[in-house]
């Protein structure tokens, strides 16, 4: 997120850059207030600076519109609404309801009872259980959160991508589905070594999600048939040919009658990192890699530069010389690879080990929802995943303890969502000052 | 401002006249302030107010729907209906009020016309009309002689004429002084946001243009008589299409040789910007060859032809010249980024690209707050000066300047002009094309005069105006030697090295026929 980036502006008062670290990291603990329920004050008490004039310079810019605290902003508010979602849906809390007027402290002891121990349950899920006992359970959620955050890094980096070179990839979880397939093929058919075995694989991925960017970003160049269209066609094509694939003989499991194909070799897995009863594995390492790899592409790079252009401008990126059909191509290219590396976390992570129907989940589309949360920033993204993944795995702990459905996260991350792409919204409903070259919309608004 | 005043308001690129003008009519809200009409103060919500309160407005950009006819823009915003519920268009009306606007200030339209048929020109004229309908007492124009040709300009300056005489107050924003001088009553000079001095018509253009820049500057193009050498550019029968698989261009010849400057001058749409983007491989050539240097280069991607030695600056900066959102340094190497020292292998060397950034913009005085600054914030003078920065910093065999000066201010005209002027002397060929006559005949060494698609005359650039506008309207002076005698210029021919560019078909054109369509 300090990358610099001249396509969104970001706040650069000179306080603003020094204020920056500090404010992410208060964001951090009131992040984990939120998710404990408290719902208090969106803004956690910050040091106090030694200078008055800077403090103020940045309480003011605290409180102003810029990326960070909108984001924060639009979380809290997303689980406030989940919060009346929570009460809504639980008949008992609903009951106490009835007879609000008469008794109103039953009415909201237990809302805040069920509010806060589905929140409670949702942290203790992602972050940290304090009533965990060993070394192995303290890290569980982390490691479940990692899990998840993983492949989303990787398809939301596609779609990241892809935005900044001026297109729209829906296809990304077409791109994750080819990928996932080409891996698993190579992973169960290729009798290989061990580290070989795993490169491969990865390889087959990434190559089967390339062809799947390659053929959009081709189409578009060519003929300028509009990438939207054709990425959301071949997302069914995609979702069709693994229904196919998984039946055939030789890919589908022997011993099984259902669609699930035989596992991948041991020698093509993902290495666990923190051992066998820990699901985190290398994908994780590899997701900050590509972080890493995509900012420095976009950034520093010549063909970056280019995609940042042809983004930006198309006609004056073709008047410089530069090729907007090459460009285009190429762009769609690495993006299905991302997305394709992403997919190919599924079979040869630890979340399954064969081909499913619904293998990929909803790694594609999901990611355009971290891309957008993201800011289409590389290093954005990486942070949008992993609030991403860490709402996936308190769902799921939230789901068994509290039995809220786990559809909650997804209405939760869809109201993130949407309170980020409408700024205005939030800077409305909390009164945020105009930040001064803050311009929210610019990188969301754009080539839509 | 009094009734039946023409006020005009001069100033700067970025010097506030716009915006101002935009606060008059609603689009903008004062920060302090107010405006006073009739001696009461007025706050303005909206555009639909200032019309309310007589304030109307012509935009530099023309507010039109170009798919619609004359009569249904004017109505546009103010329908009539009729039929009650079932809410008809007063088609009938609109177009009756239309010719009544057009009978009493004699601003001949046709209602039925549509709009994108229409010269720019008589596409202003709509405007005015819109305008008019409405019954303002108070017309703001903004830049509006910025897409005329001469003829056109005078056109709208009688216009403007009569319009004083129906009592009617004129605000005329521009950066050209001659008009001014022309047909303004009184003056008001702005500078940085502020009034900087209130002028009558007989100050000298000198004295105008001083207190616009706040110096004294030189209007007129120094230069030595070209030094011309070898051809470098050379085009030979080019023909080419337009965006709408119209013919374009129809068989130009070329030449331009080292050491001189080549003008083109002609009205807007006439297949100078066809006959550039061909030359750059920015459009399929259909037939005949450009020759660069002696190798023919059509067929080449304009990355090719750029390496090759060639500097272009586009017609239109903001699509085709900057990237608004990247930072003056990363538009300073919009077209080189990929060459040693400011990208190595895949790599960008960003040291390099902001040294060499802080470089030009001290080179080239652009003023912008930091090289990091998104290059859409600048003033449109200053970031002409990066694309001529730009440009200009590596060797050239040829430079390509289309409406180099285009909404620039005055101060950055001349120094931009001195720029083209000292690359010539240096040995380059320059071709420059420009719809500003006063700027071609500055700069150029020969002018070439394009009408049709055609290069209809070469010329010297002591050529009297006059005679040029008429070849800009497609009269030869071969063909017309009527016309010619109607100028009443004294003793062209000698002057001027003339030639018909292809003398077995004769100009499109016969005599006296103006240019309508």
């Amino acid at each position: 997120m300090t990358n610099p980036n001249p396509a969104s502006g970001s706040p650069d008062l000179a306080s603003a850059t020094e204020a920056r670290p500090a404010q992410v990291a208060a964001g951090g603990v009131d992040r984990a207030a939120t998710a404990t329920a408290t719902a208090g004050q969106p803004q956690p008490t910050k040091p106090q600076p030694d200078r008055p004039a800077l403090g103020r310079l940045f309480l003011e810019n605290l409180w102003a519109a810029n990326t960070v605290t909108v984001t924060l902003l639009a979380v809290l508010l997303a689980m406030l609404v989940g919060a009346v979602l929570i009460i809504v849906s639980d008949p008992e809390v609903l009951a106490t309801y009835g007879y609000v007027t008469a008794r109103p402290s039953d009415a909201l002891t237990s809302s805040w009872a069920v509010v806060s121990e589905a929140y409670a349950n949702l942290f203790k899920g992602a972050v940290f259980d304090p009533e965990a006992s060993g070394f192995t359970a303290a890290l569980s959620p982390i490691s479940e959160t990692l899990t998840y955050t993983a492949p989303l890094v990787f398809t939301g980096l596609s779609v990241a991508l892809a935005f900044r070179g001026g297109l729209f990839n829906i296809g990304a979880q077409g791109q994750a589905t080819v990928g996932v397939i080409l891996a698993a093929l190579a992973g169960f058919l290729l009798p290989l070594p061990p580290v070989l075995h795993l490169l491969v694989a990865l390889l087959a991925g990434a190559a089967g999600g390339a062809l799947w960017g390659f053929v959009p970003g081709i189409l578009k160049a060519r003929t300028g048939a509009h990438e939207v269209i054709n990425t959301i066609m071949l997302n069914y094509v995609a979702v069709y040919f693994l229904a196919w694939i998984i039946v055939q003989n030789g890919v589908q499991s022997p011993n099984r009658a259902d669609a699930i194909s035989r596992p991948v070799d041991s020698s093509a897995q993902l290495p666990r990192l923190l051992g066998d009863n820990l699901r985190v594995h290398a994908g994780i390492l590899l997701a900050v890699l590509a972080t890493w790899f995509v900012a420095w592409l976009l950034n520093r790079s010549t063909f970056g530069f280019e995609l940042r252009a042809v983004g930006a401008n198309p006609d004056a990126a073709r008047t410089a010389g530069i090729s907007v059909a090459r460009t285009y191509v190429l762009m769609m290219a690495i993006a299905g690879l991302l997305a394709g590396l992403g997919g190919s976390q599924m079979v040869l992570g630890s979340t399954a080990d064969a081909l499913t129907p619904q293998v990929v989940a909803q790694i594609g589309f999901d990611g355009i929802l971290v891309a957008l949360l993201g800011r289409v920033k590389p290093w954005g993204v990486l942070l949008a995943a992993l609030l991403f993944g860490a709402l996936q795995a308190g769902g799921n702990r939230m789901q068994s303890y509290s039995g809220i459905s786990l559809e909650l996260v997804t209405v939760l991350q869809a109201l993130i969502v949407i309170f980020i792409a409408a700024p205005a919204l939030v800077k409305a409903i909390f009164q945020l000052r105009a930040a001064r070259a803050a311009r929210l919309q610019t990188s969301l608004a754009k080539g839509w | 401002m009094e009734p039946g005043e023409i006020h005009a308001l001069l100033g700067e690129n970025g010097a506030g006249k716009s915006t101002l003008m935009n606060v008059l009519y609603g689009l903008y809200h004062p920060d302090e302030g107010e405006i006073l009409v009739d001696g009461a103060p007025l706050r303005l919500k909206g555009p639909s107010d200032a019309i309310a309160a007589g304030i109307g407005m012509v935009h530099q950009h023309f507010m039109l729907v170009p798919v619609f006819t004359v009569a249904e823009n004017v109505m546009l915003g103010a329908e009539q209906v009729r039929g009650g519920i079932a809410g008809f268009l007063d088609r009938r009306r609109a177009r009756r009020e239309v010719a009544e606007v057009s009978q009493r200030y004699n601003l001949r339209v046709d209602p039925d016309a549509v709009i994108e048929d229409l010269p720019v020109g008589i596409q202003q004229r709509v405007e005015i009309v819109k305008a008019l309908t409405r019954d303002v007492d108070l017309l703001i124009l903004d830049e509006p002689t910025a897409v005329l040709t001469p003829q056109e300009t005078e056109e709208l300056l009688a216009v403007m004429r009569s319009l004083k005489a129906a009592g009617k107050s004129i605000v005329f924003i521009t950066h050209k002084l001659g008009e001014v001088k022309a047909i303004a009553d009184r003056i008001t000079v702005i500078r940085r946001g502020r009034t900087v001095g209130t002028a009558s018509p007989t100050a000298s253009r000198d004295e105008l243009a001083s207190l616009m820049v706040g110096r004294s500057v030189r209007l007129t193009v120094d230069k030595q008589p070209a030094a011309a050498g070898r051809p470098i550019l050379e085009v030979a029968g080019l023909v080419v299409d337009d965006d709408r698989q119209v013919r374009a261009v129809d068989g130009v010849d070329l030449t331009v040789h080292a050491g001189e400057v080549l003008g083109v001058a002609g009205v807007q749409g006439n297949g100078q910007t066809e006959l550039i983007e061909a030359i750059m491989g920015l459009r399929p050539v259909l037939a005949g060859t450009v020759t660069l240097d002696g190798e023919q280069v059509n067929g080449w991607s304009t990355k090719k032809v750029l390496r090759a030695g060639v500097g272009y600056v586009p017609e239109d900066r903001s699509v085709d010249g900057l990237v608004k959102e990247f930072s003056v340094a990363e538009n300073l190497v919009l077209d080189i980024y990929d060459r040693p020292p400011f990208g190595r292998g895949l790599s960008l060397q960003p040291d390099a690209i902001a040294s060499s950034a802080r470089e030009r913009i001290a080179q080239f005085d652009v003023r912008t707050p930091s090289a990091d600054a998104p290059v859409g914030t600048l003033s449109g003078g200053n970031q002409q000066k990066v694309i001529v920065a730009r440009e200009l910093s590596r060797p050239l065999k040829l430079f390509i300047a289309a409406q180099p000066t285009r909404g620039v201010d005055v101060g950055s005209i001349e120094f931009i002009h001195s720029r083209v002027i000292r690359e010539r002397d240096v040995g380059t060929a320059v071709l420059v094309v420009s719809s500003e006559l006063d700027e071609v005949i500055g700069l150029a060494d020969r002018i070439a005069v394009m009408y049709r698609g055609r290069v209809i005359g070469i010329v010297g650039p002591d050529t009297p105006r006059e005679e040029i506008g008429l070849l800009m309207a497609g009269i030869t002076p071969d063909a017309a030697p009527a016309a010619e005698s109607a100028v009443g210029a004294a003793s062209p021919a000698p002057k001027a090295q003339r030639r018909a560019p292809d003398a077995a078909t004769p100009a499109p054109v016969g005599p006296g026929s103006e240019d309508e369509t």
